[in-house]
């Protein structure tokens, strides 16, 4: 299989790169795991969407509509599991491993939602914002019960806001957000897109009118075998799900785990190293959208356009010069769409590690305490606690437990985060069976 | 104080610096470039194998499984060992012929650890394999450890036996008067070792001591995690593979397929081209692996010589200076032996371990 550009998934980024890919003539493949377009913030995006969130539901069900007729080769519920140098691409679809070489590859895996490890957090019943929202978007579904959420950050706002008017119920909401007085100092630039700000306090005001509003960090999740309660302070709260979100870093899952790929630490988190047209310095792949760097779905468009010009130049469609004039001014747009997002990065910086006692890798049961006693030995770095501790080392390959890992190992050691280098990955960075990869060889 | 420095931090430079800081009156240091156990060490198959050793490689391998066999006692713990055995298949008939060989082979120079079974006994010891085995060699206190556990082991007891392991320092060249010349300045032994794995030949020849190795990238395949269904490590007479279950319960397939590797950045990769061969050997000896889910693939570069045996041995150009090196994919076994044979050719000059055939300067013409 051989395509111009193979672009890696169909949010906002992954489709703006595609047709504007197409719209320069080249031939396009995109894959996404997804049964359909749209990623997780336009996941289910319907043109008739109202309520909040609606505009965004606006723009994606529109890219999708333009999708469906650019000519772009579709692969949706297409699992990229590998990239080697070339570049040529590796994914499964209906049980089937195909080999894809590309005249370039965009990525535009989007985020990962960061995991909050409180004490009690691997309790049934505790889970993600960002799952609650796939469960809204795809399927209408509510969470029954005494529902809590927990956290910080826009996208709790969102969902609160979005669940309540869709008619669910929330028992109460734990910020966990601290007072940041160095933010403002990010608010002028981030009144250049004031529609941002203004809508997330719309959010923030609607929820809490309705649902108490309880501020700590001193709290946990209790129950025998699931979810029954939570324990702040000295008060006990009845809760069946609670849902928890600490913001999105960008998912650098395949990127970590292509040999010699650079990443920069930037607002909390790894991100791929990239040029403004997306270029990494991995010969044929440029990096688009949240994936790079999270500055929200209308940057990401953007910033997927861009990459596919610059694929388009490297293909010999034109030159430097027409390159530039045609990105320049989407480059401006970017701009001002990124804007709000240092003050939303300086507002909720991460939260700090946990006490000793909490788990921070699920699969293979790896404690903080255990983490800062490996530091302790002599373990300096992510990648030799796996010696130490076998952390990172389960079937999520670090998904979940990489950021945090990262950041109580940093902690323990006194190191300044960007000098403590993230977890390698491994592929396939998606499970693939053995009879799959055997079919390659026959 | 005797001083000696160590250059490279995988277990053979662990073992070596074990070994000699147990010694009276020897101060060790053991210089490593990014952190012990970086590259093949921490990330190898785990065999723990005399079965079809070079005959070169055979005595020194004998020696290193008794080592094993009383790990906990030499490094405090054992590593994850377990002599689950290891068995070599025959596919077809001329395979069968091949293992009959071998071992009529080794029986004639006495050494009589490598039994060969038939097409029933193999059967029994690995329920589930495919139906056009024949029979195979053996060595049933053969078995497997955990490089990583390893090597943490050995990291321990190198720095209880009083000996230091500077992590994060580069070695970039040997002086005359055994100067260590680093990236943070020169130290000063009165006797070296290199083990530098795959760069080791890089150091050797900046001496005017060509031994000629080559890089390679073995490649590995972990599984999930299935119900347990094989005890021992299982390769073939005429076929890439190494296959073995974990104490855990996940699958490890290598072989030594290769991936491709830059010893100017330190880095591998995994060729899934390559690599789907092992993953067809491994499903049509044992079919019910079709259906596993791979959780991830590795490999680590090490060096091969042109005889696929280790060097360990003094050199010409600077004595003094200690290689061992070169164990083209066969070393985890090795390891606590030939760390034993280098302390002692370090402290004493001379060795009574079987070191004969291992020279470094067999390929100097």
């Amino acid at each position: 299989m051989k395509a111009d550009v193979l672009v890696l998934g169909a949010g906002p980024a992954g489709i703006s790169a595609a047709l504007e890919a197409r719209a320069q003539g080249l031939s396009v493949l995109l894959l996404d795991e997804n049964s359909g377009p749209g990623g997780q913030v336009h996941r289910g995006a319907k043109a008739s969407a109202a309520g909040p969130g609606a505009e965004q539901a606006h723009a994606g069900a529109a890219l999708a509509a333009r999708l469906a007729t650019s000519g772009v080769d579709c692969r949706f519920g297409a699992v990229l599991w590998a990239i080697e140098p070339g570049p040529t691409a590796f994914f499964s679809e209906a049980g089937m491993a195909r080999k894809a070489e590309a005249g370039q590859i965009i990525l535009a895996p989007g985020t990962i939602e960061r995991a909050v490890p409180i004490p009690g957090w691997t309790l049934p019943g505790v889970m993600g914002v960002g799952a609650a929202q796939i469960l809204l978007k795809s399927a209408g579904l509510l969470p029954e019960g005494r529902v809590w959420l927990a956290g910080q950050g826009p996208l709790l706002w969102l969902y609160a806001a979005q669940a309540l008017a869709r008619g669910g119920a929330i028992a109460g909401i734990i910020d966990m957000s601290t007072h940041q007085p160095r933010a403002f100092a990010h608010l002028p630039l981030a009144l250049l897109a004031p529609g941002y700000l203004a809508r997330g306090l719309s959010w923030m005001r609607m929820v809490r009118a309705r649902v108490p509003v309880i501020r700590t960090r001193r709290f946990s999740a209790q129950g025998d075998g699931r979810l029954e309660k939570l324990v702040i302070g000295n008060q006990t709260h009845a809760a069946d799900i609670l849902l928890l979100h600490d913001g999105v870093v960008p998912n650098t899952q395949v990127t970590r785990a292509i040999q010699g790929f650079s990443h920069r630490f930037r607002a909390g988190a790894w991100e791929p190293e990239a040029d403004e047209y997306g270029r990494s310095n991995i010969a044929g792949i440029l990096v688009a959208g949240d994936g790079g760097g999270v500055f929200g779905a209308e940057a990401a468009a953007l910033s997927g356009r861009i990459a596919a010009l610059q694929a388009a130049h490297a293909l010999g469609r034109f030159g430097a010069e027409q390159r530039n004039a045609l990105a320049g001014p989407l480059m401006m747009q970017r701009a001002r769409q990124r804007a709000p997002r240092r003050f939303l990065d300086a507002l909720f910086p991460p939260l700090p590690p946990p006490s000793d006692d909490v788990m921070l890798c699920r699969c293979e049961e790896v404690s903080a305490g255990r983490v800062r006693q490996a530091v302790g030995l002599g373990c300096q770095g992510t990648n030799q606690l796996k010696a130490f501790t076998r952390a990172g080392m389960g079937p999520c390959q670090g998904r979940v437990c990489g950021p945090l890992l990262h950041a109580a190992v940093a902690q323990a050691r006194g190191a300044a985060p960007e000098d403590v280098a993230p977890l390698r990955t491994r592929f396939p960075t998606k499970p693939l069976t053995l009879g799959e990869l055997a079919a390659l060889a026959e | 104080m005797n001083q000696a420095i160590i250059i490279g931090g995988g277990l053979h430079g662990l073992s070596t610096a074990l070994h000699l800081a147990r010694l009276p009156g020897w101060r060790v240091r053991v210089l490593e470039r990014r952190h012990v156990g970086r590259h093949s060490s921490g990330i190898n198959a785990g065999g723990v194998r005399r079965l079809g050793r070079d005959l070169r490689e055979v005595g020194l391998s004998m020696v290193a499984a008794e080592m094993w066999a009383g790990m906990a006692k030499l490094v405090g713990d054992d590593g994850g060992f377990r002599p689950t055995g290891q068995v070599k298949l025959a596919e077809s008939e001329a395979d069968l012929a091949a293992l009959e060989r071998r071992h009529d082979a080794m029986r004639a120079r006495g050494w009589t650890h490598e039994e060969l079974i038939d097409e029933a006994e193999t059967r029994r010891l690995l329920p589930g394999v495919a139906g056009h085995i024949k029979g195979a060699l053996v060595v049933r206190d053969d078995g497997s450890a955990n490089p990583m556990r390893t090597v943490m082991a050995f990291r321990r007891a190198v720095l209880e036996a009083g000996a230091e392991i500077i992590e994060g320092v580069s070695v970039t060249g040997i002086g005359p008067g055994l100067t260590v010349e680093t990236d943070q300045g020169p130290m000063q032994a009165d006797r070296v070792a290199n083990c530098a794995g795959a760069w080791a030949s890089g150091l050797a020849a900046a001496i005017g001591e060509p031994i000629p190795t080559y890089a390679k990238a073995s490649m590995m395949i972990v599984t999930e995690r299935l119900p347990r269904f094989c005890e021992p490590t299982v390769g073939s007479q005429s076929r890439a593979l190494s296959f073995k279950q974990t104490d855990e319960g996940t699958v490890l397939i290598g072989g030594g397929h290769q991936g491709s590797n830059d010893l100017a950045t330190e880095t591998a990769s995994v060729d899934f081209t390559n690599l789907a061969h092992a993953a067809r050997i491994a499903a049509e000896i044992f079919p019910r692996m079709r259906g596993a889910k791979i959780i991830r693939s590795w490999t680590g570069i090490e060096a091969r010589t042109p005889d696929q045996v280790p060097v360990l041995g003094e050199s010409r150009a600077l004595p003094g200076l200690f290689h061992s090196f070169g164990y083209s994919g066969h070393g985890f076994q090795l390891s606590p032996a030939a760390g034993a044979a280098m302390a002692e050719l370090m402290a004493r000059g001379a060795t009574n371990l079987p070191i004969d055939g291992l020279s470094p300067h067999r390929f100097a013409t």
